[in-house]
């Protein structure tokens, strides 16, 4: 299977070159280790409020969507550095497939956010979180696929905007609003009835609905498979688009 | 090993109503023989570029034919991209990476194994004199060493074709003249077909057995060096003033005894062709007596590229460059 194999080639080489550079994998986890800290104590006295028991069982979920969604949306940066240094070109000399340029990353992309999201649980569980192994597991396996939706997504609009100006507002963009309408924060149901309707077509709150669902150990409800679907399409939407830009040629 | 027929590129430049298009080759016909060097010659903007990028399979021509090694670059690239080595102008490697790490993965992405590709790229690296350098993050090369790890790792898969684009840009004399070896050694080892684009003149004569010149993307001339220079008639001529100051005086004055032009420059010196049967330096220099001008130089010299390329374009190859 030549696009498993060129895969691989593309994904060692990546994964060698983060190892080259420890630091900023650590930094993607500080993120949500600071929310940890200094957000979720206030979440504490105000759990039974807002309708959870423990509030690191309710945030931890959210955190873990937050960072497989946002972590992977910035990955285009590192990909156009690539670009920049003639490394995409070579590759796209070679015979290797056009997709498998793009596999090779996601792979490195998701490994990347399985590592600082599995970080992200334990620090969870040593706070005090209250979440069964196995659903914490699927959770995260959850955010990973809407991690590599959103990395072939980045890797998409990087090549097709060739230009970190452009890119970084766009980036910001979409995560503000999905941030703040998707329930990452606090339930959606605290709010007024416009906010639930706006927040209703965020397709990353059946997401974080999903991902909170399996935390709390109900694997078997309607939930996860929302939010199963949700993940799913934009995962064909983005690796779509991923591999159409790869396989542009560039002018 | 390369023909095309009548290519075309254009571009569409700027966005919404400053949209353009450029046409940045029009209608070349490049006919490349396997174990052929041949330098692909003209200044910045001429369409080298480009035509190197059709060729390589990165950019789709508007029209015309392109067969590279045996296959249509449009209709089966993959066949073309298996048996090319493509040398980017701005490189092609990750200066974090390590050198043997770039080179091994290179190849292997052309189906090598990893010890096949491994064993090649140490090969390559004894013969470009990179021998010790596998460790080391490519960031850390001189301009030279990172040029010849650029081509190091566009050889890995045994390309039947390189294709360099302006390889030794901003190199100085002497890495240059080494990466001139090195790439005539690629032919007499392997037989291997080069393509390069420059816009050093004496590199194009120096290193290929043909030079095509192209020009606002399209060839105005197609042969050996020899034969490019013998189609100027006649040596170029250039005289030395004592006195600056009277180089439009004399100017005139060979006007009227060469039948032609020569440009004066502000040290004194005047250059111009003198073709054979026009009575040759004698007259000169009789003429130039005549009139009290004093000569401190003469110089009768076979005419370079740069001649000719003045010649073809109208243009001097290091104004055009510049």
């Amino acid at each position: 299977m030549q696009l498993l194999r060129d895969a691989t080639v593309v994904f060692r080489r990546q994964v060698r070159l983060n190892l080259r550079n420890p630091a900023w994998v650590l930094l993607g986890v500080a993120q949500p280790i600071l929310y940890l800290v200094l957000f979720a104590p206030l979440l504490g006295p105000i759990a039974t409020q807002i309708g959870v028991e423990n509030a690191y069982t309710f945030f931890v979920p959210g955190l873990v969507v937050q960072m497989g969604l946002f972590g992977a949306l910035y990955v285009g940066f590192g990909l156009l550095a690539e670009w920049r240094e003639g490394v995409l070109e070579a590759e796209r000399v070679s015979p290797a497939s056009r997709g498998a340029l793009l596999l090779g990353r996601l792979g490195r992309d998701v490994l990347q956010l399985g590592i600082q999201c599995l970080v992200l649980v334990g620090a969870g569980y040593a706070f005090g979180m209250d979440a069964p192994w196995s659903g914490a597991l699927a959770g995260v396996g959850l955010a990973l696929l809407l991690g590599a939706a959103g990395s072939a997504l980045s890797n998409a609009v990087a090549l097709r905007t060739r230009s970190e100006e452009i890119m970084a507002p766009l980036v910001n963009v979409v995560t503000m609003p999905v941030l703040l309408l998707s329930g990452i924060l606090l339930p959606m149901t605290l709010g007024p009835g416009w906010l639930r309707s706006v927040s209703d077509v965020m397709p990353v709150r059946y997401v974080v609905d999903a991902v909170r669902s399996a935390f709390a150990g109900d694997l078997a409800v309607p939930a996860v498979g929302i939010g199963l679907a949700v993940t799913g399409t934009l995962l064909v939407l983005g690796l779509t688009a991923g591999v159409l830009a790869f396989r542009r040629e560039d002018t | 090993m390369i023909r095309t027929r009548d290519l075309r590129m254009s571009f569409d430049t700027g966005r919404g109503r400053r949209r353009r298009p450029v046409d940045a080759v029009r209608g070349i016909d490049l006919d490349v023989d396997r174990g052929e060097i041949v330098g692909l010659l003209g200044p910045n903007g001429a369409g080298k570029t480009t035509t190197l990028r059709i060729l390589s399979t990165l950019l789709r021509p508007t029209s015309g034919t392109v067969e590279v090694c045996g296959h249509d670059v449009r209709t089966a690239p993959r066949e073309v991209r298996r048996r090319l080595g493509y040398v980017a102008q701005g490189g092609s490697t990750s200066r974090r990476a390590r050198c043997g790490d770039e080179a091994t993965d290179r190849g292997m992405l052309y189906g090598l194994t990893r010890r096949a590709a491994r064993e090649r790229a140490h090969d390559l690296f004894d013969r470009l004199d990179l021998g010790d350098l596998w460790e080391r993050p490519t960031g850390s090369l001189s301009g030279g060493q990172r040029r010849r790890l650029e081509i190091a790792t566009a050889l890995v898969h045994r390309p039947e074709l390189v294709v360099l684009d302006e390889p030794t840009t901003g190199l100085d004399p002497q890495s240059r003249a080494n990466l001139w070896d090195h790439i005539r050694d690629l032919r007499e080892s392997h037989g291997t077909t080069v393509l390069v684009t420059t816009h050093y003149l004496d590199e194009a004569d120096a290193l290929s057995d043909r030079l095509v010149v192209v020009d606002h993307g399209s060839v105005v001339a197609d042969g050996t060096s020899d034969a490019l220079k013998a189609d100027l008639d006649g040596d170029v001529l250039t005289v030395r003033l004592a006195d600056p100051s009277e180089a439009g005086r004399a100017a005139l004055c060979l006007r009227a005894v060469l039948g032609h032009a020569f440009s004066p420059t502000d040290d004194g010196t005047l250059t111009g062709p003198l073709h054979a049967g026009s009575g040759g330096l004698a007259v000169v220099v009789r003429e130039l007596d005549r009139h009290d001008l004093a000569v401190v130089g003469l110089d009768v010299r076979r005419p370079t590229l740069d001649d000719v390329f003045l010649t073809l374009t109208g243009r001097s190859l290091r104004d055009a460059a510049a």
